[in-house]
């Protein structure tokens, strides 16, 4: 594990050490502000929680997440320090974890850099504080896995470009693989019970669920479950195209 | 003297095209040698297979006994490796980059210190320090990652191009600690300068279309040449060597 948090670290000091870091940051909240109050019409609402502002998170992690990940390993290859990193004595594993935690725990500064809102509810009202958090949770781990998802994607390549473009198509289907836009594509010639297993896959779901104040033991083990399974294809996918 | 590096019948081929076809390779310590071939011949491949980045499809890499397929990381552990082009994280210091990789390499406290400021003097790299990688000339962007390489005091030395994009002052001090860093180590450099083969190398390998097609010391090579060749007679050798025209040509049966 000594590996995974030195990995951890530089790649981490990697996003301050680049004007990446403030650009995503400003436009991260900039958007949510939008999001929050003008189409979300949070005072307008007149009702103190944070709904307005969760409700939009999808959206919003459907481009900037993938904007994170879509430098992860396609940065490596394009610089041609993947070389390096697998000629070095670590695994895999710890490759991957500290490259995938370190953007998580980035997306997780940006995320925790809203905590105005909270205060602004809390000034105006009297919010219900456990739905905040839970809310929070949801977005924390909806937004791991579309990055787990954006890493693995990333690593198919060295075009940053074809990395976010993969990534946000990718997104868009697990986002929306319970809406007929996505279901139609699969209704017509799959078996019901597997257009049902796809509509039960999206990540709406999951996170309406945790963002109304119900932290259900399914919706967190469905994310972990995803970055899980991403990070390991991941993991194949570097095995499988080192040349490339 | 047992061998420090021992790559065996090594295969590897991408798609159609055979990049390694049965490469033999054994080096004892104290043997610094220049691994020399057209480009697209598979001296990088050879040398990704030996460091473990490339798994090979068929063939085995012994790095002081550690079997690179089944003992990754101990044989990993033993080698310093400079890969094609130096590659290195720019937004870093070369500071920054150099005590990362002595952190993953598991060197920590004053040991890290002295590793640090033993690499810097070897390499002569204490005035950029503090520098950002991609802000340095490509002559001290080369010698971090021969730093890089030599941080962990590696037995085993792998380095693809050390001199390529170095001025003749720069090359002819690379020249100098690779031969003094070669009276102990094992070392394998790929080079296209010929005049460094036989400046610095102990034996010289010529690899063409995924074979090895010489095997001997620089004197030897020479020696192919014949008489009348009266300058760059290793020149001479290595195109007779790895291009089928002039062997059809020019070579007498």
């Amino acid at each position: 594990m000594k590996a995974v948090s030195t990995i951890f670290r530089r790649e981490f000091a990697s996003y301050f050490n680049t004007p990446l870091a403030a650009v995503f940051l400003v436009i991260f909240l900039f958007l949510c502000g939008i999001f929050t109050f003008q189409l979300g019409g949070f005072f307008e609402r007149g009702q103190a929680d944070l709904r307005p502002f969760f409700n939009f998170h999808p959206w919003l992690y459907l481009f900037l997440v993938p904007a994170v990940a879509m430098r992860l390993w396609a940065e490596e290859r394009r610089l041609g320090t993947i070389e390096l990193l697998m000629t070095l004595p670590v695994t895999m594993r710890d490759l991957v974890l500290g490259k995938f935690l370190a953007a998580w725990a980035f997306l997780a500064v940006a995320l925790a850099m809203t905590f105005p809102l909270w205060m602004t509810v809390a000034y105006l009202g009297d919010p219900d504080n456990g739905v905040i958090v839970t809310s929070y949770l949801g977005s924390l781990l909806m937004a791991g896995a579309f990055l787990a998802i954006g890493s693995a994607l990333s690593a198919l390549t060295k075009n940053q470009v074809i990395a976010f473009v993969l990534c946000v198509v990718a997104c868009f289907g697990f986002l929306f693989s319970g809406f007929p836009v996505v279901l139609d594509f699969f209704r017509g010639w799959m078996p019901d019970f597997l257009a049902e297993a796809i509509a039960s896959l999206s990540f709406l779901g999951h996170f309406e669920a945790m963002s109304k104040g119900v932290v259900d033991l399914r919706d967190v083990l469905y994310f972990t479950l995803v970055m899980g399974v991403f990070l390991y294809i991941n993991a194949l996918v570097l095995d499988w195209k080192k040349a490339a | 003297m047992s061998n420090q590096l021992e790559a065996l019948g090594l295969h590897k081929a991408f798609g159609t095209i055979r990049a390694v076809d049965g490469v033999d390779l054994r080096v004892p310590a104290g043997q610094v040698v220049g691994f020399l071939g057209p480009n697209g011949a598979g001296k990088s491949t050879t040398m990704k297979l030996i460091t473990g980045f490339l798994e090979p499809d068929a063939g085995s890499v012994r790095i002081c006994g550690d079997d690179m397929l089944q003992a990754p990381l101990a044989a990993k552990r033993h080698i310093g490796y400079l890969p094609e082009g130096a590659p290195a994280y720019p937004d870093m210091t070369a500071q920054e980059y150099l005590s990362f990789l002595a952190e993953i390499r598991d060197l920590a406290g004053s040991v890290r210190k002295q590793a640090l400021e033993r690499v810097f003097d070897l390499v002569h790299l204490g005035g950029v320090a503090h520098q950002r990688i991609e802000t340095l000339s490509k002559g001290f962007k080369r010698r971090v990652g021969v730093a890089a390489a030599l941080l962990h005091d590696p037995p085993v030395l792998i380095l693809d191009e050390p001199t390529d994009g170095l001025d003749p002052n720069q090359k002819h001090e690379v020249r100098n600690l690779i031969r003094e860093l070669g009276a102990e180590k094992t070392i394998v450099l790929s080079t296209h300068i010929l005049e460094e083969v036989e400046a610095v190398c102990g034996r010289a390998i010529i690899i063409n279309r995924g074979k090895v097609v010489f095997d001997g010391t620089p004197a030897e090579m020479d020696a192919k040449a014949p008489a009348t060749v009266a300058s760059n007679r290793l020149d001479w050798v290595f195109r007779t060597l790895t291009t089928t025209e002039l062997q059809t040509q020019e070579i007498p049966s």
